[in-house]
Formats: C-alpha cells, structure tokens, sequence
C-alpha cells in the first residue's frame, strides 16, 4: 500500500495509544524481541523469510503456557489506516486465544496490507468470506470499559496493543 | 389519568431523579457530546445514514426471503437456524440445546434480545448457572437490576456505589475501590465462569445473510471470549437483524459507535460465522492448541415475537430498522435526567423503546414511559437509520389514547372540544389537544378569562381535574388577536413598493398571547419591503398532534393547507414565528396532507428570522431595523427549528445587526408545550430547564439579553430566570 496509507495508519495508532514498529523480514527477529514481554506464546507467521522459530515466542502453544503468557504474538491479515485496526483471522492454529487471552498482543502486519478505509475494508472481507465462510476480528486498540465508572483499559481482553510493521511484505 | 396516579407518577420520576439523575446524566450527557465529535470527524455522515437506511428498508422489505438465504448459508457452514415464534418458543429451543449439551454453566455476552425474552430466569429455573460477562451487565446480574440504558446498561450507578456493591457481596480480602480494581476482579471472576462454560450466548448486532455471518459490536473482549472458550454457541437474535450481504455492514459498523457511546469505533468488531474452526481451549488439557478439540455446534436463534406483525403494519415498521445505538436517548433531554427506569417499558428505553415495546411486548408496556417523548425531534437527526422516532410516539400514543374508558369529568372540555377523537381520551390530553379552541375562548372573553384562570380555585380544580400544575403560571390571553390588530392597521407597504409579499402565519401563541412579538414580525418585514398580510387561519394541528390526537390534527393540517394554499399560489410567502407550527408544515405536514400540497407549503414556508436574513442576503436595508450597537444576548433556539437546521440564522442576523450573540447548547428547554404544565411532569421539566437556566446564569451571560424563538422556551425561561425574555424579532423589531 502507499507510504501515505502507513503514515496515515500510524497516526491513528498513535491516538489509540496502540505502539508500533517498522522493521524488514531481516530485522524481524531483534525488533519482536523489543516488542513481546515473556514469557511469549504465538502462532505461526504467513509472510515469506518471517517465523517465530529462532525467537523466545512459543509457537502452538499448550493451555498452560498460554495460560501463563505475558504476550501473544499473531499474523494480522490487513489493517484499516484511517481507524487504526488490525483486522486478524480466528483459524484451526489458534489465532483468536493466542490473541485474546494474554495481557498484550503484538500483531504482525505486512505494509502491502495497509487498506485506507472501512469501505475498502469490507470489500476485501466480503471477498474473503464469500468463498469460505470464516471469522473476521476487527480490533481497534486494546480492549476497555467504562462499565465500572470510568474508563479502564484491559477489560476481558489485552491491556495493551503493539504493532509490527513488515515494510518489505 | 386521575390525580392520585398523576401524584404517584411524579413522585416516581422525583426518585428516579434523586436516585440515578446525577449518574445517568453525567454519563448520557458525555455520549451525546461525543458523537457530536464523532460523526463530525466523518466525510460523509450523511451519505452513511442514507446508505443505512437503504439497506435496512430493502433487508424488511425482504425479509422472509432472507431468513430462507441465511438459513441455507448457516446449515452450509455446519450450524443450525431455529425461527421462533415468540419468547416461549425461544427459551424452550435454548433449554433444549443448554440440556443437549448437558451444560451446568452458560455465559453470555450482552444481548437486549435475551432481556426482552428474560431467557436468564427460565434457564436458571431449570438449573442452569447463567452469567453475564459484560461488566456492565455483570454488575446488574449482582444487583438484581434491570438496564437503565441498551447499549452501556449500568449507567445509573456509580463507581463508588459499584465498589460497595461487590464489596459487600464477595466480601473481596481487601476491599474494591478503583474502577481499575473493580474491572480486574470481574475480569478475573469471570475469566473463572468461562473457563468454566459449555454454552456460550450471544446476540448479534447484524447477521449478514449471504454467509451467515454474525457482526458483534463489543469493547471488552467478552463477546470474543464467551464464543471462543465454549464448544457450543447459540446467538439470539430478532429477525430485523438480517442484512443481506456482508458488504452490507460497512456503514453500520462506521455509524453505530459514533452515534451510540461517541466512540469512532469499539474495541471489536467481531464477524463470525460459526461454528467456526478456532480450538476451544481446555485449561486442564495438555495438547497445544493446533491439536485442541475444534469440535464447535452453533444454533442461530431468529426471534419473531411480534416483529412480522409490525412489518405490516405501515406505522411501526420503520422501528424494525432501528440498531439499538441509543442515539436518540443520549439526545433526549428528558431521558438524560431520569435514564431508562423511568424512561422505558419492559426491556428497552429511550426514544424508539415506545416501537419496541409496543410491538414486542403489547402497546400498555409502551403507555408507562410513552408521554416522556415531547416530541422535541432532537433525536430524528441523530438516528443512524433515519427513523422519525417522535412520529413512532405520536402514533403510539393515539392508539393509546383510543384504549381509554370515559371520564366522568369529560363535560369540563366538551364545549371546547370540537375535536376527532372518540370520547375516553384523557382529560388532560383533550384539554391540551384543544388548545387553539381554548385561545379563541380566552381572547374573546379576556381579560376575565386571565382572571378567572388565575384564581387559586379555579387553578385548584384544574390541576385536580385535568392535571395543569399549580406552580406553572397560565399564559395571560390578550382581548385583541394579533389579526384583529392587523386587520385594523392594514398593510403599510404598498402593493407598487413592495418586494415581495407574505403572509404572516398568525400561530396560535403569537394570535392571542404573544401578541407583541407578532406586531414586532409585521413591523421589521415592512421595514425590509416586503408587503405583509395577516389572515385569519386555523391552528396548524401541533397542539392535538402533542396529545397524540392524530385524526383531528390531520383535519387541522387540512383546514389550514385550505388557509394558506391561495396565498401560496399567489406567489406569497409564508412566514411563520412558533417554530413548532414551521416543523409542522415541514415535517408533520408530509404525514398528514397529499404530497404535492405539503411540498407546496413545505417549500413557501419559513421561520421569521430565516427569512429576515433570506431578505438581507438580497440586498434589503439592514440600517432600517434596530441594530444591536454591540448589545450583550443570550440566545436559545428551539429544539424543533434546529432540527430543521435553521437556529444559524437568527444568530447571524443578530450578529450582522451588531449584537453580541452567545447561545445555549442544550438538547430542549423541557418546557416542551404543554409537557411542563402537566403536574406529573412539573419535577422532570424543571430538572431540564435548569441546564439551560444554569447555562444563562453563567458569569459569561447573567448580564445578556435573553432571546428564545419557541413560545414554551420563553415561558420555560421565564420561569428559571429573574430577567424577562422575549423573541430575537423583537430585538431587531424597527419599533422597538
Ligand atoms: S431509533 Fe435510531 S437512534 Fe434510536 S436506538 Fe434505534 S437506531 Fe439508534
């Protein structure tokens, strides 16, 4: 995607209080270690030259670990620049726990998947599940609540959000 | 209505007002600025809405052919859809499935859907755990209280008295007191009932038929967590909640935070199309997840209930569109000061409960809370989908009104009530439904008919009989209308010199009260060259329309169309100084007379400070009216003019006029007609008038002119305030 969708994406990032970080499939392993608090469970990563293997991130995890993580680490399919959401694929390996259970989640982003808006957004999803009826989570900054009479981040889902964008994906 | 019910009623909505008002307004008021900021940061707000509603009038339109479509795309992806009758049809389905499944521990993500057919009570009652997972919703299952709000349910109590709620019911080792602390124990507690859970229920935000997909709008992540860490998932949804295609949510999900909490977007937007293949986690397993049994049941629960009836029926269909944002209780001034208990039926609140609860529950659930709609208009624009929300309660209303039995003290209003109505209408909703009859009464009989209203026995007899609060001062009625004045007069432009013609609308208040302000519109159009009459013409319906009083609106809409259509066709403008009666003609009328007839007056008519600066705009003299030589007003517009968009241009004729212009920004003044002279609703209109009260008490305005175009928000002000006000066309008024 353009580098003004990216730009535009990091700022709205920047507004939900969600980090982020640039890096290239090289770089990969240094910059997620900056980025996970151990201990780390994650599934596998769909993006070529990329991999969880020679990290401290626990692929497939057990309930256990998953359990006892600090942080999961997952693929996001696409991301939408002007709300600033990542949008990830619940699936057979396990993305939706490994997302949704530890404190924080670091979503893994290839900037060729950047769409600039809802509109565009729905358009690619429909696409997708069309052919295959699947889940679609679009998350926007890390869950809260204002149930207990004031805002609260980290309700029933992570406290804190990070993103990692591959530039060269 | 008898008085004893009438002194129960507002001694009902004072404790709701000193128990949950500080909350409940704290909170509404937040929601409301925030999607004012919200929608404002959309391109295209407007183009949204529009493609919202196209999408819900064709899905109802088409709805028995959808639930055919989801029902084959469900069974394809290995699910099931049960089509239930009504709520005992429901709960007998997700009994059965809940035994199937031999679940001790159901959890639930939060669902008004579920609350409307109370499937809680009849799960427990056969021994299943049920809880809610939303924090909100949690706090209320420890409570044993019903939601005061759809979307955040909880609003009316406070973090101090959530603290003591759970202190004294778990008895926590150190007690709960931040909202951090109470989110964390929940989170906890809960995380424990999931764990847990067999079944997990949801409702569903949208269901988009082509994939049967569920579109699920959450903040917390419990809805995710009730779907993922359960093998079995059952989602209640009404039938209403059918899309057609996916594609379809792409406005909705950009509409539905804004306009409910102000929030661009929740946390989560979850699209499901379960079963689904994600593994459910067994905490006590050891295999890693990729080997996790994935073995997941999902039934689809559509709920009729009532819903294919009122998608017959041509009035309450439009409900059916509604996506429960809340938009239109966040925006309503009387639901920001008492909440959902009092301002609401059996499951739903606010402004379209009165749709809902009428149709899903029988239209007596809707007369509890349905007069709390003034039907001020400030929530039309605010709905997502467009629904005219007030027209929904006035039609609710008249049906209501058709129920009642004959009052014994029916012969107080006989004379004055030449109306449509069938006899049993309630006294005080005729009284005030006449209006126009009665105005006419009181000019040609005053001054004694001032005097005689104002002595405190015949004040005595009528808050007794017909409910008028005591503490309310009657409006004086002058012996000489408006018309009569004029008619004497005669026109002071000349047919050669004038610019143009128009007919001043002589409204029922400016006719016979504020006669003054009518006097003051005919002086600054002349002075502006423009050939002014003042004929005589009947109310234009709003006063029986308030009441619910439909058909004899409908036959005023007629009488004064038959008025005005001859000026109209002469090519004379229409200008009208109550904004309530230029609402009529624009809005109402559309409901009431032929297309053609309406877009005709629709199209000639306009509110008197609009058209002041329609005519400076032109190049009319603004030296030959008062100017304001720098002359400190606070301005309230009108609840009704600024939904019409044109409360801008009385300020920008004042400041063009060299006025110093500060208006108000609250939703209505609760004067709202004849809404607070009712004495069961005295407290509730008070509370919200002292918004706008405080707003004009503010170091910044105590010292301004006070100007209000509404004939209620003069009196409303009146009340409030030690300084007189009076309308901004008085100001500029060349005879001032
Ligand atoms: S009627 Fe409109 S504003 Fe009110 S809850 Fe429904 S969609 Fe929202």
């Amino acid at each position: 995607m353009s580098a003004k969708a990216t730009d535009e994406f990091e700022e709205s990032l920047e507004g939900l209080g969600v980090t982020w970080s640039r890096t290239t499939a090289a770089a990969f392993e240094a910059t997620l270690a900056d980025a996970v608090t151990g201990p780390a469970v994650g599934v596998g990563l769909p993006f070529e030259g990329v991999s969880l293997a020679g990290t401290d991130v626990t692929s497939d995890p057990t309930p256990a670990e998953l359990d006892a993580a600090a942080t999961g680490v997952t693929a996001a399919e696409f991301a939408i620049a002007d709300y600033g959401s990542v949008v990830l694929r619940p699936d057979a390996p396990g993305t939706e726990p490994v997302a949704l259970y530890p404190e924080r989640h670091v979503a893994v982003l290839a900037e060729s998947d950047v769409v600039p808006d809802m509109e565009t957004a729905f358009g690619r999803l429909a696409d997708a599940m069309t052919d295959e009826a699947g889940d679609a989570i679009i998350a926007t900054g890390p869950s809260a609540t204002a149930d207990m009479g004031s805002l609260v981040k980290g309700a029933h889902g992570p406290k804190d959000v990070h993103v990692v964008v591959l530039e060269d994906r | 209505m008898s008085s004893e019910s009438r002194a129960a009623k507002a001694a009902k909505i004072r404790q709701t007002l000193a128990a949950e008002g500080e909350a409940v307004a704290a909170n509404t008021k937040g929601f409301n600025e925030g999607r004012y900021e919200s929608v404002g940061g959309l391109d295209d707000y407007e183009g949204l809405k529009e493609r919202a509603r196209a999408i819900k009038e064709d899905a109802i339109e088409r709805l028995p052919e959808l639930i055919e479509q989801v029902r084959a795309s469900v069974e394809a992806n290995g699910g099931t859809v049960y089509l239930a009758d009504d709520a005992a049809d429901a709960n007998r389905y997700i009994a059965e499935v809940v035994a199937d499944r031999d679940a001790d521990t159901l959890v639930k993500s939060k669902s008004m859907t579920t609350e409307e057919i109370e499937v809680n009570d009849h799960l427990e009652a056969r021994g299943t755990d049920v809880w809610e997972t939303d924090l909100g919703e949690f706090v209320l299952q420890v409570a044993d209280e019903a939601p005061s709000h759809i979307v955040a349910p909880a609003i009316h109590k406070s973090r101090e008295g959530i603290a003591e709620l759970f202190n004294a019911h778990f008895e926590p080792d150190e007690p709960l007191e931040t909202a951090e602390e109470l989110t964390q124990f929940a989170r906890e507690y809960l995380g424990e009932r999931i764990e847990e859970a067999e079944v997990g229920m949801t409702g569903a935000n949208f269901v988009a038929a082509d994939t049967g997909t569920l579109a699920l709008v959450t903040s917390e992540g419990n809805a995710r967590k009730t779907v993922q860490a359960t093998d079995t998932h059952v989602a209640v949804a009404g039938v209403e909640k059918l899309v057609p295609n996916l594609r379809d949510l792409h406005p909705f999900v950009e509409l539905i935070g804004r306009s409910g909490t102000g929030q661009d977007i929740t946390s989560y937007i979850s699209l499901f199309s379960p079963p689904g293949e994600s593994p459910t986690v067994e905490f006590d397993g050891e295999a890693p997840l990729s080997e996790q049994d994935a073995d997941r049941e999902f039934h689809l629960v559509l709920l009729d209930n009532g819903r294919m009836a009122m998608r017959e029926d041509d009035q309450l269909r439009e409900t059916l569109y509604c996506i429960r944002c809340s938009a239109c209780a966040n925006s309503c001034a009387n639901f920001q000061q008492v909440g959902g208990h009092a301002f609401g039926g059996e499951t739903y609140s606010g402004g379209i409960a009165t749709g809902w609860e009428a149709g899903v529950h029988g239209e007596d659930s809707a007369s509890e809370f349905n007069d709390l709609c003034t039907g001020c208009s400030r929530c039309v624009n605010q709905c997502p989908v467009k629904i005219d929300i007030p027209w929904i309660n006035t039609v609710v209303r008249d049906r209501l009104n058709r129920e009642g039995a004959p009052s014994e003290f029916e012969f107080l209003v006989d004379g004055l009530s030449p109306d449509a109505e069938p006899s049993g209408l309630d006294i005080q909703k005729r009284f005030f439904g006449n209006f126009g009859t009665l105005a006419k009464l009181g000019s040609a009989t005053a001054p004694l008919s001032n005097w005689l209203a104002s002595a405190d026995a015949s004040r005595r007899l009528l808050e007794r009989f017909v409910g008028i609060d005591s503490r309310r001062e009657l409006p004086s009625f002058e012996r000489e209308t408006l018309v009569e004045w004029f008619a004497d007069r005669g026109p002071r432009v000349g047919p050669e010199a004038a610019d143009r013609e128009a007919v001043l609308y002589p409204d029922v208040y400016t006719n016979h009260i504020q006669t003054e302000r009518g006097k003051a519109a005919v002086r600054t159009l002349e002075a502006l060259g423009v050939r002014v009459r003042v004929p005589e013409a009947p109310e234009s319906g709003r006063a029986p329309l308030s009441q619910g009083m439909v058909a004899t609106a409908d036959e005023l809409a007629s009488e004064t169309y038959a008025a005005l259509a001859e000026h109209v066709d002469a090519g004379r403008d229409v200008v009208v100084i109550e904004p309530s009666d230029l609402a009529m003609f624009h809005r109402e009328y559309e409901r009431l007379l032929p297309e053609a007839a309406h877009e005709r007056l629709a199209d000639a008519s306009y509110e008197v400070m609009e058209y002041v600066y329609g005519l400076l705009e032109n190049g009319a003299p603004g030296d030959a009216l008062a100017g304001g030589d720098g002359e400190r007003v606070a301005y309230h517009s009108h609840c009704q003019q600024r939904t019409l968009g044109l409360a801008g241009h009385t300020e920008a004729v004042l400041e063009a006029l060299d006025y110093d212009v500060l208006t108000s920004d609250v939703e209505c003044c609760g004067m709202a007609g004849s809404f607070g002279y009712k004495s069961e609703y005295y407290d509730l209109s008070r509370a919200v008038g002292e918004d706008l009260g405080e707003q004009f008490r503010e170091p910044d305005a105590r010292d301004r002119t006070v100007v209000a175009s509404g004939t209620s928000c003069l009196e409303q002000l009146d009340s409030l305030l030690s300084r007189p006000s009076r309308h901004p066309v008085q100001l500029v008024d060349p005879g001032r």
